[in-house]
């Protein structure tokens, strides 16, 4: 079996710029910030992000990555909105695309099976709609001709997610309570890569933790502590400390180059 | 029991939310709503399913009777056995709730969290609005942005907006146009006052006052859901 383990940098070396990105985790929780840290650090641009959105969303905003950004929402969770992603919505400096969250499931989902759309009731009524009238309606063929959204597939280029555990050829393996949508992110994308806190030779634990198979992975990186600041249960909580000095870095334009150099190196 | 607060009122308004929900998966955000939704359990509803908030269904004890990890929320939400409470920074006199941005969604003047999930609880089952400080600035005409879906652009068979508590008073929709109603005020509320604090036209009609917790419900609210009294400072008294 193949030996996928590759460093966060040659991860990023995959990436081009113009591309389309699925980040996993949800908020503040479980993502993949070492992978990100080296892609901050590249000089990719341009780039359409997906993504249940953390601080991920701001720091790649900050660093200017972002043409787009796909989300249901942008949140650190124990602090309601992240400043970075506040300035750039209220200074129009990004396009975005935001969706009701069973919604940005459902394409994930209709990418992960290749099919064009899944249809789903969120959305009939909302404003989502109005924000974006690429995404259309279809009438159920059966008698009962509901109208539903015919939420499309969101595909994507690369999807980077970070788990508790891994082996070398990309089976996968979370620990918290909730595996997010990583799996999602992994079946809807053509290059899949995750970090993980630790590369093991077995795993311990009931199978049904097993949340990505070697099918689903094209590279694997070990990197402890590579969900920090946020949290990796149960390796490790969220770093409530650093998040609040990433936030107000974040809302203080003085203050935040010199964070910015700290944590992203 | 004396001394009953303003906090605790709306714990009991929140409570009184779930009257009849049965096997239904409470999702209240916020913590008002919350030690509603657990003070129900424990009183009149027993069947209540309550979340930590986290991937587990916990049962008063705080025992796992469940696990319900996001992606599992998104089947409940579809099946539709729920009734969420969620926030506002909006809600407007037909239902319509604001929880993405103010002013233009294309360069708002204030981004806020995003739709989340609100399009599609609206859709999907009951779904009722929690609102701690009462103004004509989160009350308003029309909502700037449709994050939940009002009854004025209610669609499918599925969409049931139940009602808005505030620290002032409940509100419901049961009008002949589905436009907000005053159920009942808060003890050492006025109508008068419900009314200046919201930017549109209330129907007033037989409004009465929100009840007072019994006795023990205070005792559960006080010694066993928030005993450090967290919930004054949702509701300052």
């Amino acid at each position: 079996m193949r030996d996928k383990r590759m460093t966060a940098d040659e991860v990023v070396g995959e990436i081009k710029s113009g591309m389309t990105v699925g980040i996993g985790g949800w908020g503040s929780r479980r993502k993949p910030m070492t992978l990100l840290k080296a892609l901050l650090r590249s000089g990719v641009e341009d780039l359409t992000v997906v993504t249940y959105g953390g601080p991920d969303a701001g720091l790649l905003c900050a660093a200017g990555k972002v043409r787009k950004l796909v989300y249901g929402f942008v949140s650190l969770d124990s602090i309601p909105y992240d400043p970075w992603f506040k300035r750039a919505r209220e200074t129009g400096a990004i396009e975005v695309l935001e969706l009701d969250e069973g919604m940005f499931q459902t394409g994930l989902r209709a990418a992960g099976h290749r099919l064009p759309f899944l249809p789903i009731r969120a959305g009939l009524g909302s404003d989502v709609l109005k924000y974006a009238p690429q995404l259309k309606t279809v009438t159920s063929p059966y008698d009962d001709g509901e109208e539903l959204v015919a939420m499309p597939a969101l595909r994507l280029d690369v999807a980077l997610v970070h788990l508790n555990r891994a082996d070398r050829h990309g089976n996968a393996q979370y620990l918290g309570p909730d595996p997010y949508f990583d799996d999602l992110f992994c079946l809807a994308a053509d290059r899949r890569y995750v970090s993980c806190e630790r590369v093991v030779e077995t795993f311990d634990g009931p199978p049904q933790t097993l949340l990505l198979n070697r099918m689903m992975v094209d590279g694997v990186v070990e990197a402890p502590g590579g969900a920090g600041f946020t949290s990796c249960v149960p390796d490790y909580g969220r770093d409530e400390a650093l998040q609040r000095e990433y936030a107000t870095a974040a809302a203080d334009l003085e203050q935040w180059p010199g964070f910015y150099e700290r944590f992203v190196g | 029991m004396s001394d009953i607060t303003r906090a605790e009122v709306c714990v009991a308004a929140c409570a009184d939310l779930f009257l009849g929900a049965g096997e239904t998966l409470a999702s209240p955000m916020g913590l008002v709503p919350s030690l509603g939704a657990k003070l129900a359990r424990l009183t009149t509803e027993p069947d209540l399913l309550l979340s930590d908030g986290e991937a587990f269904l916990l049962t008063p004890d705080g025992v796992v009777e469940g696990w319900l990890p996001y992606r599992r929320v998104f089947d409940v939400v579809a099946h539709g056995r729920r009734h969420v409470v969620m926030g506002a920074n909006q809600v407007d006199r037909f239902g319509n709730q604001n929880i993405s941005a103010i002013g233009d969604h294309a360069r708002p003047s204030r981004q806020l969290l995003g739709f989340r999930g609100a399009p599609g609880n609206t859709v999907n089952h009951r779904t009722s609005y929690w609102v701690p400080r009462h103004s004509p600035r989160v009350l308003v005409e029309a909502v700037d942005v449709v994050s939940g879906v009002g009854y004025d652009r209610a669609t499918g068979p599925f969409h049931d907006v139940h009602r808005v508590v505030t620290n002032l008073a409940v509100l419901d929709f049961a009008t002949p146009d589905h436009s907000m109603r005053v159920v009942s005020v808060h003890p050492g509320v006025s109508v008068d006052e419900v009314q200046k604090q919201t930017s549109f036209p209330l129907v007033a009609q037989d409004v009465t006052e929100t009840r007072l917790p019994t006795d023990e419900e205070l005792e559960l609210i006080r010694t066993r859901l928030d005993p450090e009294g967290k919930r004054d400072r949702e509701v300052p008294a």
